[in-house]
């Protein structure tokens, strides 16, 4: 029990991530990583709703139609999130204005509703719960890593405290405005999946096509 | 008549859902490997898009916006927090009732649709572009003609995409970029050459 | 029962509504007065901060008891003390087609459709119960998004004292400077109005030499982010000029206001 528990909390880090094996969620990783501390508010927000949601829908699991679930379940998800968005506002309220539409719109971040298909209608509650915390985990690594970069890149600073001495103020660092654009973090996460794959070979995806079968290990 | 034009360019290339804004990563990613999967997921959420975007103006104009209720009294009942519950809520039954109907009159359409649809309820684009409008108070024939453009335009991008994918099977990828890592690194540049269209004005 | 029948699942439909509406009703209804006074302070400190009175530590409300809101009517420039400031809502009463005004397509640089017949000024005095600053509120569009600010100027209505930006959708890192403090503070001590009286003041590309020709009416622009740039120029020259704050800010400069003003400050 223990070890099949450990096993759904970090299987989703590296070896099943989310974003970068199961291409759930990717939308919102964009838009919010262009400084760290906003992802790791988005992060939080995750990780709650997506273990919650995980948790309910699991204990109805068995009361749920076959008919109705896609919207049984996107109630449940859009009522968590509603109320998470409600609490961002009362307690962190700069932050969630800088997220703005991008808490609502965690309702549509498929790792939510992927999981709670997958996992949480299959399962019972505990182990649904770690398992929505450990994709929310997974899927916080890859925001961290992207919202890391953006920002000590882009604007020289990491949570707002300047690492990089920018030239606007005297320093010697140019800050790169291309890290701060969308484009740059598709760049990011694909190099990512690079790294990950090189390390955890079996990751990598067969190509679709070859021009010689024997080309790798020809001798020229 | 000149208005609807520009605001529907403006939604399928400037405000480019997926190449400006980033919406709909999951899917367009995932079903972007055939030119045809591509088509067909396009048109579907062209559907989707053309028939939410209004039924949500709709609801939110004269269910959840403040002072909608004050004929019944209530000039200051304000229900827009329940906004997302109510969208999500319409698009999913939207997307149900569609695919029941086609099902029973357009088996043939529905067998070439039909497995796209219920991944249309979680894309992010319906949803956002449900948000935008009610961000930008469109009234209902802007929200038609918006419904319409954004989902063309996602469409259009997702099919470009597929284009390209299709082609980079032919080339020598690393092994570790293979599939997904050089899909996302395309995606990046093609939003980069998407961003030569933002602030173009008409 | 079994799942499928049609009883069973209104049933189930019927629970789940319930229950999530019982819980989002409840979280909104116990967090509205925290989210409110948020919102409420979140716009204090944006008013003082524009004009620079934010400092660290003090109390917000304390230092907004120097501020006096009042209204005033466009047209005419004059104070309307019929209306209760506290509860005048501008950008409410922008949408409603009873209290404002469509703007002329060619008056409409700020791209902001219509505005309301009345505005909102904050009063800000000195020691001596004069005028100080002068705190507007303006919006208008950028590049992607409607941004919203307060401008802040000096008792003689020309010479800006600040602007800050506290919603807007701009690009991050780019036109999101728009609200990035050490932009804000180039605004300091430049001249609105040019020799004409209409408002000259614009955001330029590049940076702006000290000595250059005009350079009071400059500001430097943020790098990457030209459209934005000129969303803040034509926002600020549409709410500073005519058919904005103008008739009202030329009262001031020749003194026509200030008389009226004091009033329990």
């Amino acid at each position: 029990m223990a070890s099949e528990a450990r096993e759904v909390l970090f299987e989703p880090l590296v070896d099943n991530n989310p974003i970068a094996l199961q291409i759930l969620g990717i939308c919102s990783a964009l838009a919010v990583t262009t400084k760290l501390d906003t992802s790791l508010v988005m992060c939080l927000a995750v990780i709650v709703v997506l273990a919650l949601s995980n948790a309910a829908i699991s204990f109805i699991r068995q009361h749920i139609p076959s008919n109705v679930r896609i919207i049984v379940q996107m109630t449940i998800i859009a009522s968590l999130v509603i109320i998470v968005d409600q609490f961002l506002k009362a307690f962190a309220y700069d932050l969630s204005k800088q997220l703005s539409v991008f808490v609502g719109l965690i309702i549509t971040n498929c790792i939510v509703l992927g999981r709670a298909e997958a996992f949480a209608m299959k399962n019972p509650v505990w182990i649904s719960f770690l398992d929505g915390v450990g994709n929310g985990l997974g899927y916080s690594l890859i925001l961290i890593v992207v919202g890391t970069f953006r920002e000590l890149f882009g604007s020289g600073s990491l949570l707002g405290y300047q690492i990089l001495p920018l030239t606007s103020a005297g320093g010697w660092y140019v800050p790169n405005g291309l890290m701060l654009l969308a484009p740059s973090a598709f760049i990011i996460i694909g190099l990512f999946i690079w790294v990950l794959r090189v390390w955890k070979t079996e990751q990598v995806e067969k190509p679709q096509y070859q021009i010689r079968q024997v080309h790798r290990t020809e001798v020229v | 008549m000149e208005h609807y034009i520009s605001l529907f360019v403006k939604s399928v290339f400037i405000e480019n859902m997926a190449l400006a804004f980033f919406l709909g990563m999951c899917s367009f990613l995932a079903v972007s490997k055939k030119v045809e999967t591509a088509i067909g997921l396009g048109i579907a959420v062209i559907v989707v898009q053309t028939l939410t975007v209004p039924l949500n103006n709709l609801v939110y104009v004269h269910v959840l916006k403040e002072g909608a209720w004050e004929w019944a009294g209530l000039p200051d009942l304000d229900l827009s927090f329940l906004g997302f519950l109510s969208y999500i809520g319409i698009i999913a039954a939207a997307v149900q009732i569609l695919e029941m109907v086609l099902d029973k009159f357009f088996p043939a359409l529905y067998n070439a649709l039909g497995i796209f649809l219920p991944l249309i309820t979680v894309n992010c684009v319906i949803l956002a572009g449900s948000l935008f409008m009610v961000e930008r108070d469109y009234h209902f024939a802007e929200s038609v003609v918006y419904g319409l453009g954004s989902g063309f335009g996602w469409a259009l991008a997702i099919t470009a995409l597929a284009g390209i994918r299709e082609r980079l099977r032919y080339s020598d990828v690393p092994d570790g970029l293979q599939g997904l890592g050089i899909a996302f690194i395309m995606t990046g540049l093609m939003a980069l050459g998407f961003m030569a269209f933002s602030g173009v004005e008409l | 029962m079994p799942n499928e029948t049609p009883q069973k699942m209104l049933i189930v439909a019927l629970l789940l509504c319930l229950v999530c509406s019982v819980l989002v009703s409840s979280a909104a209804v116990f967090l509205k007065p925290l989210q409110e006074r948020n919102k409420e302070l979140d716009m204090k400190k944006n008013i003082l901060a524009s004009a620079d009175l934010l400092q660290e530590g003090a109390d917000v409300e304390q230092l907004f008891q120097s501020v006096e809101p009042r209204v005033v009517e466009f047209a005419t420039g004059e104070y309307a003390d019929s209306i209760d400031p506290a509860t005048f809502e501008q950008r409410a009463a922008a949408k409603n087609p009873q209290t404002s005004t469509a703007i002329p397509r060619t008056q409409d640089i700020a791209r902001i459709g219509r505005r309301a017949k009345y505005g909102l000024v904050y009063l800000v005095r000195n020691e001596r119960g004069g005028l100080k600053y002068i705190i507007l509120p303006v919006h208008g569009k950028g590049l992607w998004s409607t941004m919203y600010g307060f401008i802040a100027l000096q008792d003689d209505a020309n010479t800006v004292a600040g602007i800050t930006f506290y919603q807007q959708g701009e690009t991050a890192g780019l036109g999101a400077e728009v609200s990035n403090p050490e932009w804000n503070a180039k605004w300091r001590q430049k001249q609105v109005y040019g020799e004409e009286g209409q408002p000259t003041l614009q955001v330029v590309k590049g940076t702006v030499e000290p000595t250059a020709p005009n350079a009071e009416h400059k500001v430097d622009g943020i790098a990457g982010a030209t459209l934005t740039s000129r969303g803040v120029t034509n926002l600020v020259r549409y709410w500073l000029g005519s058919h904005g704050y103008g008739p009202y800010l030329s009262r001031i400069r020749e003194g026509e206001l200030n008389d009226l003003n004091v009033e329990g400050g």
